[in-house]
């Protein structure tokens, strides 16, 4: 089992050192690159010359590179120039991760507690009401893009008919901050009513959210449990007697859920890119929006921070899901 | 597969024969009318006295049976589901192609110009001629939509013909070569995975200097290729092992050969099911970028994802406008769905439930 956790994380690590030397080279490749960037329209060749010296752009590249890692690794990324100019851009990043946490944690834990229980009645009762109906739910909410999806969320339940905020992630309460967690941040200093309004900022993103990990959630779990339903050990179960929730707990479910957590950590990456999406349309404050800020006002160093942080969760997200599945089941350690 | 005039006592050889010729058939009929391919001389290869010669036994005569696709499209012709997709997705193909014809009005001419009052009404209304009314420069919204279909198409074939063609060559590197090649590719695969996809192409979008559609379609199809490479590794390496690549080896045939004619067409099935799905989730992730602004600047050739991108800030009062190009992305994107949904099911032995 250690061999098995280490040889992952010595994968991870083989990974994010790619990722890094393709971040790097992405970051000078781009176009009119940081010098051009930082001065504007008023750059002089005498100016640009100073500058780069300044920002150690004349030296080799692979110097470059090392730089920018040893910068990396102790969180230096330099000042904002474009989220919020003059800003430490680490510092962005910590204030604001917490928001995109809140909301894709929400989002999944949502999409789980409907889809599972939904999956297994839906194999249960194959072709009935529940199963067909799911069927075509999880169809279109592939097929429905994310931020169409929020913005009529946000079109009927906020504007139209007024009964949650249409952006934001709190209303303006003077809550203390703790944790950056909204949520619990007022848990924690008992001001009830910051937690209150930072959840009702939070249902429309997070169910609109929901619907990605909802729908493949939803079809992963039925097509497991039906796979499941077949095998030999719960006709075993079902012909000696034991109680239905015996078999539906033990036998059925215990073996059904394997793939689904795989597919959870998978969904990841996607709640990413869907949170970049959600969170412009309500101005949520979390990082997929401020990513989308950094792209077109080319702030590099905040755009340096995010990327690190994304490919890190992400990656971080599914050596916790590679390892969690060997604990579930043993034959994916020899493999 | 009887054959009368096979010489008695030659059952090892004609066993041979008859796998390779499994996987003969499937390689001929792909590269059937395009001709061309060296040691292939069509059905003639069984002479009359039944001689088989080895280097034609990967061409012997058509046999009744029923292949995989054969199978698959009578399970298809009576599916509801697969019905539905093909149907939407040849309504959309039609529309496209004539677009020109059946458009009412030029999508790229002002003709309500006059009528937009930027202060008090933004977005003419509905009128005799412009049953949609106009966008906020005042050209036709019905003609914009039905030109739209085009761009839309055209957005979605070639983000996933491009990212198709990378994934072929990186996964038949990997699956056919092997070795530290096998190794290469599948990391830098990995990484590429690593990256979740809308930033993958947001970062590759904002490398160029400015956003066209092209830039939007190749930022597309880079995020698809890993997903192809994979697929296709996969499939080439489960058939690296079975009988009918064991028996072209035996048989001396080049590796080229056996990689292309025999390996690749027999791995096409999963990664044209992943082709259909890659198009709706191509005209999905386009209408995304659009959204973010990383669209095609140019509105005189309409696209869905872009009309909904730039729908986006009359939102509140004519919220018409983003809802059209929204149900047709979602319209079109289902059916291309459904219809690679049940084709997987349909090719996959194993899910026929």
């Amino acid at each position: 089992m250690l061999r098995f956790i280490i040889r992952r994380i010595a994968q991870m690590v083989g990974v994010m050192l790619t990722l890094s030397v393709l971040l790097f080279l992405w970051l000078r490749s781009l176009p009119g690159g940081t010098v051009s960037a930082m001065l504007g329209e008023r750059a002089t060749p005498e100016s640009r010359a100073r500058l780069e010296k300044a920002l150690g752009l004349d030296e080799p590249i692979y110097v470059q590179y090392f730089r920018f890692m040893g910068r990396a690794l102790k969180g230096q990324f330099g000042a904002s120039t474009g989220v919020l100019p003059g800003a430490d851009a680490f510092d962005i990043f910590l204030k604001r991760f917490p928001a995109t946490i809140e909301l894709s944690f929400f989002a999944i834990l949502l999409a789980v507690a409907l889809a599972i229980p939904l999956g297994y009645l839906a194999a249960k009762k194959r072709g009935g009401a529940i199963d067909n109906a799911g069927i075509v739910t999880s169809l279109v909410g592939v097929a429905v893009p994310v931020f169409f999806l929020a913005f009529l969320l946000k079109y009927f339940f906020a504007i139209k008919w007024g009964l949650l905020p249409a952006s934001g992630r709190q209303a303006n309460l003077n809550c203390t901050r703790v944790t950056n967690f909204f949520i619990l941040d007022g848990l924690l200093t008992r001001e009830f009513d910051c937690t209150w309004s930072a959840l009702k900022h939070l249902i429309l993103p997070a169910l609109a959210l929901s619907s990605i990990p909802f729908a493949v959630i939803f079809r992963i779990t039925r097509a497991s449990v039906l796979d499941v339903l077949d095998e030999d050990y719960v006709r075993t179960a079902e012909a000696k007697g034991l109680a239905n929730k015996t078999i539906r707990t033990r036998h059925v479910m215990r073996n059904a859920l394997l793939p689904v957590v795989t597919t959870i950590g998978l969904q990841v990456g996607a709640l990413l890119a869907g949170a970049v999406l959600t969170e412009r349309v309500f101005n949520y404050g979390g990082i997929g929006d401020t990513l989308a800020v950094s792209f077109f006002s080319r702030d590099y160093a905040v755009l340096q921070v995010l990327i690190i942080a994304a490919a890190a969760v992400f990656v971080l997200v599914n050596l916790l899901v590679d390892i969690s599945y060997a604990v579930i089941d043993p034959r994916v350690r020899t493999r | 597969m009887t054959n009368p005039l096979k010489k008695y006592g030659d059952a090892r050889k004609e066993r041979i024969d008859e796998l390779a010729a499994m996987a003969g058939r499937r390689g001929a009929s792909e590269s059937g009318g395009s001709g061309g391919t060296a040691g292939s001389s069509g059905p003639a290869g069984a002479g009359p006295d039944g001689d088989v010669v080895v280097a034609d036994a990967g061409a012997i005569e058509e046999t009744p049976g029923v292949s995989l696709i054969a199978s698959a499209w009578r399970r298809l012709r009576r599916n509801p589901v697969f019905l539905t997709g093909l149907t939407i997705t040849l309504l959309f193909v039609l529309l496209a192609i004539f677009a020109q014809v059946i458009a009412p009005h030029d999508p790229a001419v002002r003709y309500l110009i006059n009528e937009v009052r930027p202060q008090s009404n933004p977005i003419p209304g509905p009128r005799p001629g412009f049953p949609l009314g106009a966008d906020n420069v005042g050209r036709d919204f019905l003609s914009r939509l039905i030109v739209g279909s085009q761009q839309t198409l055209i957005v979605g074939v070639f983000a996933t013909v491009f990212g198709l063609i990378g994934g072929l060559i990186l996964g038949i590197l990997a699956g056919a070569v092997g070795g530290w090649v096998d190794s290469l590719v599948m990391r830098a695969v990995d990484v590429m995975l690593s990256i979740p996809s809308l930033l993958l192409a947001l970062s590759i979008s904002a490398l160029a200097p400015r956003p066209s559609q092209w830039t939007l379609i190749i930022a597309i199809a880079t995020v698809q290729v890993p997903i192809f490479a994979r697929l296709l590794r996969g499939t080439m390496l489960q058939q690296r092992s079975s009988d009918h690549v064991l028996a072209a080896r035996a048989l001396g045939i080049k590796q080229s050969a056996i990689i292309f004619r025999h390996m690749v067409p027999n791995a096409l099935g999963p990664v044209i099911v992943q082709a259909t799905i890659v198009l709706a989730t191509s005209i999905i992730d386009a209408a995304a970028l659009s959204f973010l602004g990383l669209g095609n600047p140019d509105d005189r050739q309409p696209e869905w994802g872009q009309m909904l991108g730039q729908a986006q800030q009359f939102i509140y009062d004519d919220p018409h406008l983003a809802f059209y190009p929204a149900v047709c992305i979602i319209v079109v994107a289902l059916g291309f769905t459904l219809m690679g949904e049940s084709l997987r099911e349909a090719l996959d032995p194993k899910s026929r439930r």
